[in-house]
């Protein structure tokens, strides 16, 4: 039965072709691949074999080691990484994130918000949608916001700002729906142009050079560290502490904790669930 | 336990939808057509209707009018759950009183958003 439920079942991938691939996604991103994961990377791999005509993952690696094609490798980071997101994920913490930046922006000042690890955008989006509401009723200004990945696939797709049907209806409610969005004939959903220019996409791997400049208030790293290894984790809580102003916050995802991770930040007293820079964190040296 | 009544015509969508709102909790009843609808309604309000659009007898925009000029009212939350996914058929159930809209196709995902979305789930 099972053989005939099947058809299209290719051999299993050598162990040496799996340790290939999760050790190009660890060098590359960071990410560990649990091995409770490592069934996702057929699944996740098999458009890219399709489109070689290959059969095996161990096909695939042989191309890959053999340095043909240049872009591959990129191209493999970019469907193993876990891109799942979605608007609005864990909604009170948008209003958290308002609410704490309102806190923060003196007169004048414009804030700056930074989601690392934005995938697809929804994380941003949902921000400006809230902002600009919240400009619409207070008549302040619009934060600064940045999205950053290490995946040039899934800033490709944030900056066009379309989404399918199914994910416009995943944590969206259906009023933002059609104020922030056109529907088009095909089904998807386009974010309005004076939505999606309130925020700057560009791609960055957080384990590499080139952060962005200056200092934030906020920093939403939601569902990025999970797979990262401890000393990894250690170093990205460490470059964090660096980029947030005075009195800034760092936002991760519902699992997440700074405890246990780092001595650069500790849970925040103003804001529940956020994290704030240890003063004078990170100095003492074992 | 919340309750939701599943307003559609299809058999099969009926039972779809209920068995996912049965894995979400909610004590479910059905209804196949707007009039039949509400009268259960009047009986006994649910907590939330998940409400198709077209139906004979009485079609969903008209059921929707009809409760909110009721004597309930304001009670139970309505998500549309319809093919019907054009802008104007959106805008003009949220001005009728819609809480939520689901475009089908749907699945699990989908409608606990929603549900969430309107305090339900
Ligand atoms: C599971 S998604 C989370 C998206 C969003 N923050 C949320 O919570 O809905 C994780 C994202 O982090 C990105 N990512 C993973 N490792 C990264 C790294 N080293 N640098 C930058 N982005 C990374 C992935 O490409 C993916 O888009």
């Amino acid at each position: 039965m099972a053989s005939q439920a099947t058809p299209q079942a290719s051999p299993p991938a050598s162990p040496q072709a799996i340790a290939v691939l999760t050790r190009l996604l660890e060098a590359r991103t960071g990410q560990q691949l649990a091995s409770a994961r490592a069934w996702r990377i057929d699944t996740a791999l098999r458009p890219l074999m399709r489109l070689r005509a290959l059969e095996t993952l161990d096909q695939l690696v042989h191309l890959l080691l053999g340095g043909q094609e240049a872009a591959l490798s990129d191209q493999i980071v970019d469907a193993l990484v876990n891109n799942e997101t979605s608007f609005f994920r864990e909604s009170p913490v948008f209003d958290s994130v308002v609410e704490a930046t309102t806190a923060l922006e003196g007169e004048g000042r414009r804030a700056r918000v930074w989601c690392a690890g934005c995938s697809t955008g929804q994380e941003p989006l949902s921000l400006a949608m809230l902002f600009a509401e919240r400009r619409d009723k207070t008549g302040r200004g619009m934060p600064e916001i940045l999205g950053t990945d290490v995946s040039e696939g899934v800033i490709h797709r944030a900056r066009q700002g379309r989404y399918s049907q199914f994910e416009i209806q995943r944590g969206l409610p259906i009023r933002r729906a059609v104020t922030w969005f056109d529907g088009d004939a095909s089904g998807e959903w386009i974010a309005k142009p004076e939505l999606l220019r309130h925020v700057a996409y560009r791609p960055l791997n957080l384990m590499g050079e080139g952060w962005p400049i200056g200092r934030f208030d906020v920093i939403l790293c939601r569902n990025v560290l999970l797979y990262l290894s401890a000393e990894a984790k250690a170093l990205m809580f460490t470059r964090f502490a660096e980029v947030l102003r005075p009195g800034g916050l760092l936002v991760l995802g519902a699992g997440e904790t700074v405890i246990g991770q780092t001595d650069r930040f500790q849970p925040s007293a103003r804001v529940r669930g956020f994290y704030e820079p240890v003063v004078g964190g990170g100095r003492a040296v074992a | 336990m919340k309750t939701c009544l599943v307003v559609d015509d299809s058999k099969v969508i009926r039972k779809v939808a209920r068995h996912i709102l049965e894995t979400l909790n909610f004590a479910v009843s059905e209804a196949a057509d707007g009039r039949e609808a509400l009268d259960h309604c009047m009986a006994t309000p649910p907590d939330v209707i998940l409400l198709d659009w077209n139906m004979p007898v009485m079609s969903g925009m008209e059921f929707l009018r009809a409760l909110r000029e009721s004597s309930i009212a304001d009670k139970p939350k309505v998500v549309f759950c319809t093919t019907e996914n054009g802008m104007a058929h959106i805008r003009a159930a949220i001005e009728a009183g819609a809480d939520e809209y689901v475009m089908k196709p749907f699945d699990r995902d989908t409608l606990e958003s929603k549900l969430q979305i309107v305090g339900m789930a």
